[in-house]
């Protein structure tokens, strides 16, 4: 259990890296990346509501949709489920914990908009995964977002005095050096 | 060409506002699915579907949507129509089912669908709206096609599925791999960067080119991507904005109020600290007065005695004398 659980680990983190890889949550990850510090910021909060989203999302399907056969709605009931739960997370954060809310309520509002949560969440139901390998899943999910987006953002801060040329200004540099990254990361896959 | 036309929308979509190649929305897909051109083609394909589909049932249902829960409500309908497409690809077309896997049901937060709900479905007629969602539908198609293509002709040499290349080629491995997808995107960025340079040393209009989420996901809101589901119209905006102006003209109110208040309270408070100073004063004086009338009364008095005493002793040295 306990070996699966690690395995999961490490493949969702590093070696098919969520963005890397799977090219979920490409939005945040070039848009957010500017400054290491805004950047761990958003990984935090993607953390948190990717790891809480897959948590409920795994509830509902297992002791709703399952039990009523209706796991062909689930597409709608996650997102709508994602949606409201990103609102209520950012309205009790507001409301009790003031200084989570100014660390990650900035964030918070862009994160319903990232495949990434939709995205393990139909992976959780896709590859079978029982409620706690699920949260499992997202939590590596998320961590390996953070990772490669903390990453972005530093080689961006190195890179704002570098000598660009005029047409790779901007977006471009950025997705080559996404691309460099990637082939960094396609060595992970000897881990396992 | 007239505004809203059929012909117009199927040129916009696939020309002039061409969602990948001059939005750049919609990025996700673009680079997953792309390590083919049947990929690309049935991805673009099946979001056209989503996108035809959806923005004529929004825009028939955009007087009956309360303003408040447009976008849930628009969720709610892209994601069926996805669902329904998602059954129908499981049971017709399993091969693709399988190659777009995951990507399928993540139509739902495609960028471009809830951004043409959004910015065309919900104020535009049903017919022009199913035209542009095929526009636009076909323009992502070609896009996906077109970069599908040139991926599986550098990284294996083919086309379709046809060898293109001579045998001697060496496929290029990686342009089929994750990387691959980022240099390719780098390039296109790169070409619309030249072209948007070259475009606006002209003079030329060239703001409709963006570059999608990239330059700072809190400018998307304008383009259907950030503020997706509780996103504000721009009456609502509009709205904020006055309440806003409001309330700040309220606060400015109140804190020229509170001077007043606070300068009239500091005035009087100096007044009754002058006025208690006179009183003390006065008080001293007085009693300056009372102590120096006193002291003078007594010196009065002892000198008297004094004299008394001195009239007595002159009495009785008299009264020796005699």
């Amino acid at each position: 259990m306990i070996k699966e659980l690690l395995i999961i680990l490490i493949s969702s983190s590093l070696v098919s890296n969520v963005v890397l890889s799977q090219f979920l949550g490409l939005c945040p990850f070039l848009g957010v990346s500017k400054k290491t510090e805004t950047a761990a910021g958003m990984g935090t909060a993607v953390i948190f509501v990717i790891t809480l989203a897959s948590a409920v999302a795994g509830v509902i399907y297992r002791y709703i949709l399952v039990p009523f056969d209706l796991t062909y709605l689930q597409t709608i009931v996650f997102i709508l489920v994602i949606a409201a739960l990103v609102q209520f997370v950012e309205m009790f954060l507001k409301k009790f914990m003031k200084s989570l809310y100014q660390a990650l309520g900035v964030y918070l509002p862009l994160i319903t908009t990232n495949c990434a949560v939709l995205g393990v969440a139909l992976t959780n139901v896709q590859k079978n995964y029982g409620i706690l390998t699920g949260i499992v899943n997202g939590f590596a999910t998320a961590v390996g977002f953070t990772i490669s987006i903390v990453i972005l953002a530093g080689i961006r801060e190195k890179m704002e005095y570098n000598d660009i040329p005029e047409s790779f200004k901007g977006m471009p540099i950025v997705l080559i050096t996404a691309g460099l990254m990637a082939i960094a990361f396609c060595g992970f896959s000897g881990l396992l | 060409m007239k505004q809203n036309s059929i012909l117009e929308r199927l040129k916009n979509g696939i020309l002039s506002e061409n969602p990948t190649f001059v939005l750049m929305l919609g990025m996700c897909p673009t680079l997953a699915v792309t390590t083919s051109a049947v990929n690309g083609l049935g991805m673009g394909l099946t979001t056209m579907v989503v996108l035809a589909m959806s923005n004529m049932f929004i825009s028939l249902l955009r007087n009956v949507i309360p303003d408040k829960v447009r976008i849930p409500a628009f969720i709610v309908v892209i994601a069926s129509f996805v669902t329904v497409v998602e059954l129908l690809l499981k049971a017709y077309i399993p091969f693709l089912y399988d190659a777009l896997g995951l990507y399928i049901p993540l139509i739902v937060v495609n960028c471009i669908i809830l951004g043409r709900a959004e910015s065309y479905a919900s104020k535009n007629g049903v017919v022009s709206s199913l035209f542009d969602g095929i526009g636009m539908g076909l323009g992502f198609t070609m896009a996906l096609t077109i970069i599908g293509a040139v991926r599986e002709l550098l990284g294996a040499g083919e086309i379709f599925g046809y060898a293109i290349m001579p045998e001697s080629y060496v496929p290029c491995s990686i342009f089929v791999l994750a990387p691959g997808a980022f240099f390719v995107l780098a390039a296109l960025t790169a070409i619309q960067n030249k072209i948007k340079i070259a475009g606006e040393k002209k003079g030329k209009d060239m703001s409709k080119i963006g570059s999608g989420c990239s330059e700072d996901c809190m400018n998307c809101g304008d383009k259907g991507c950030s503020k997706r589901f509780y996103g504000a119209s721009d009456e609502a905006k509009a709205d904020v904005k006055e309440t806003v102006k409001e309330k700040v003209e309220e606060v400015k109110e109140k804190l020229e109020e509170t001077f007043e208040k606070a300068e009239d309270t500091a005035d009087e408070f100096l007044d009754k600290v002058e006025n208690k100073v006179d009183e003390v004063k006065d008080k001293v004086e007085d009693k300056i007065d009372e102590i120096e009338d006193a002291v003078e009364d007594k010196v009065e008095e002892i000198k008297e005695k004094i004299e008394e005493k001195v009239d007595e002793i002159k009495e009785k040295e008299d009264e020796k004398n005699d």
